[in-house]
């Protein structure tokens, strides 16, 4: 039975169809990435898997439990079995990276204090972050600010881990170094992976399968050898990096003469 | 005929557009009162009880000098200017309970609230405007915290306790300046004076500044909370809701005080 379960979703912004009936599963214990270029649709449908919007139409099941009908009480619940990694890390800045790490134990469990410490620091050690635990987020890097969303997404040891671009914005070394961390939090918390990128070199790294998202609906859903040998004329465009308009200087001398020529007419 | 229409649309379009801003603060209020048990001491949340102390530092605590100042300002040109006229007709005594009667009913708790509004409305607007651009509020829906328990209650809690002790504070020190100024001019000791203030002042003078003060502050607060709330973009919409908080809350603190000050007015002894 899958752990995610995405049918006929529609979302729509003031009348434009954003996301057009998808349909998707995710396997337990896979790790699927959602893959595709600017304005695809991402970032809507991520926002809808994780229940901080509501679909025109169509449903997100996780865990059996249909996420866009549910009370706010299951959707709490379920929310406690998501760990979620944002594009800009989200850290919250009037915490230091323990604290952040911390805060979903201290809440969400009766865990003793002592317990709750050796629990952030094994998550923190698992993304390199151990000495780091006393700053605050606005002392680290990029790269370990990354890393820090990505121990406090651990903290409730997470069924589903979720990440929204994890190597924009960073180095490819940087990137490369998210892309092991990722396969070894996989490997290591036994848990389902969803990665929204549009980075091709991550999602092939780390992929166990690949959604293929194009203008709001999916052109194809496959094995990573699928995607990459796939003929269909947009995931060739994407993989081979064919851009759709050339700035040429014949366009700019066009716009010139037709702005010149209207000047002209107008007194 | 067109234009006609067009100018019933806009009036309805701009009415439309104010009843959901009060059906927004109305929504936001009533989840901020039902979570205001979290930030209680012993019988809710530790963690929001020391978000609500830190609150109550940063909206009350640190605002303290600002509102002792403004109020002796205020204070002292309330003397004046009723000196001015009082002394014309051999009314000088007259200035005490305008002075006292004046802060404790009317001035004490607008100028508390217009000092708050700039400081802290704006604040709070601020702070939760940017952690709705850093998906900071996003990450604590997905960790399965309410937004409204988190950030709002904590901040209502510190705004209810806080906002009337700085009115009583503007009070006392509004009251002082009426003091200096009557020192000044006929000599007037500090004990007489303070006997002329108390036997001016009934208990519902206060109580009425008090009242007012309590509403002023959820004012401040939900008008702060619903800016940074609806803030969508980048920082620029940051600064534009700062903008909004203030002026928004300082409107309608005016209004609420015209509303008050007409029942009391009403309700009272004539």
């Amino acid at each position: 039975m899958s752990i995610i379960s995405v049918r006929d979703l529609v979302v729509e912004y003031g009348g434009r169809r954003v996301l057009d009936g998808l349909n998707l599963e995710v396997e337990p214990g896979e790790t699927m990435v959602l893959l595709g270029g600017s304005g695809a649709g991402k970032s809507t449908l991520l926002r809808n898997l994780l229940g901080l919007e509501r679909p025109q139409s169509g449903s997100v099941v996780i865990k059996g439990v249909d996420i866009t009908c549910c009370s706010p009480a299951e959707l709490k619940r379920v929310r406690r079995s998501i760990g979620v990694s944002f594009q800009s890390a989200a850290l919250f800045n009037s915490l230091t990276v323990e604290d952040n790490v911390a805060l979903a134990l201290r809440e969400h469990t009766s865990l003793a204090p002592s317990i709750i410490q050796l629990d952030v620091w094994m998550k923190l050690a698992a993304v390199g972050l151990e000495d780091s635990g006393k700053l605050y987020p606005q002392e680290l890097s990029g790269g370990m600010r990354k890393r820090a969303s990505v121990a406090r997404a651990l903290a409730l040891d997470p069924e589903i881990l979720v990440f929204d671009e994890p190597s924009a914005g960073l180095d490819p070394i940087v990137a490369a170094e998210l892309d092991e961390l990722i396969l070894f939090s996989k490997r290591v918390f036994q848990m389902t992976v969803v990665v929204v990128t549009h980075e091709l070199a991550s999602a092939f790294r780390i992929a166990d399968r690949i959604a293929m998202l194009y203008n709001g609906t999916f052109l194809a859903v496959g094995t990573k050898d699928e995607i990459r040998v796939s003929q269909n004329p947009h995931i060739r465009q994407f993989l081979d990096r064919v851009p759709d308009t050339v700035a040429t200087s014949h366009v700019v001398e066009s716009f010139m003469e037709k702005y010149l020529r209207s000047s002209e007419v107008t007194p | 005929m067109a234009k006609f229409t067009e100018a019933v649309e806009s009036v309805g379009r701009a009415t439309l557009d104010r009843l959901d801003y009060v059906g927004g603060l109305s929504i936001g209020f009533w989840s901020a009162v039902r979570a205001l048990p979290t930030t209680l001491p012993f019988m809710g949340n530790r963690y929001r009880w020391k978000a609500s102390i830190v609150q109550m530092l940063q909206i009350g605590v640190e605002a303290v000098p600002m509102v002792g100042l403004m109020a002796m300002c205020c204070g002292f040109i309330l003397a004046l200017q009723g000196a001015s006229e009082l002394r014309r007709v051999g009314a000088m005594s007259l200035v005490i309970p305008l002075v006292a009667i004046g802060f404790t009913r009317e001035v004490g708790p607008l100028l508390t609230a217009i000092a708050v509004s700039g400081r802290s409305g704006a604040a709070i607007s601020a702070e939760i405007g940017t952690m709705m651009v850093t998906e900071e509020i996003d990450t604590l829906k997905v960790m399965a915290f309410d937004p409204i328990e988190f950030v709002v209650a904590p901040k209502l809690l510190a705004g209810l306790i806080t906002i009337p002790c700085l009115t009583a504070v503007c009070n006392v020190c509004g009251i002082f300046a009426g003091w200096i100024f009557m020192f000044v001019s006929t000599r007037l000791g500090l004990k007489l004076y303070v006997h002329n203030v108390l036997t001016s002042l009934v208990l519902r003078d206060v109580v009425s500044g008090l009242v007012k003060s309590v509403a002023f502050a959820v004012i401040i607060v939900l008008v702060g909370c619903l800016e940074g709330f609806s803030v969508r973009g980048g920082p620029e919409a940051v600064g534009r809701s700062t903008t909004a908080a203030v002026v928004k809350s300082t409107f309608l603190v005016i209004v609420a005080d015209v509303v008050f000050t007409a029942f009391f007015y009403l309700t009272g002894k004539h």
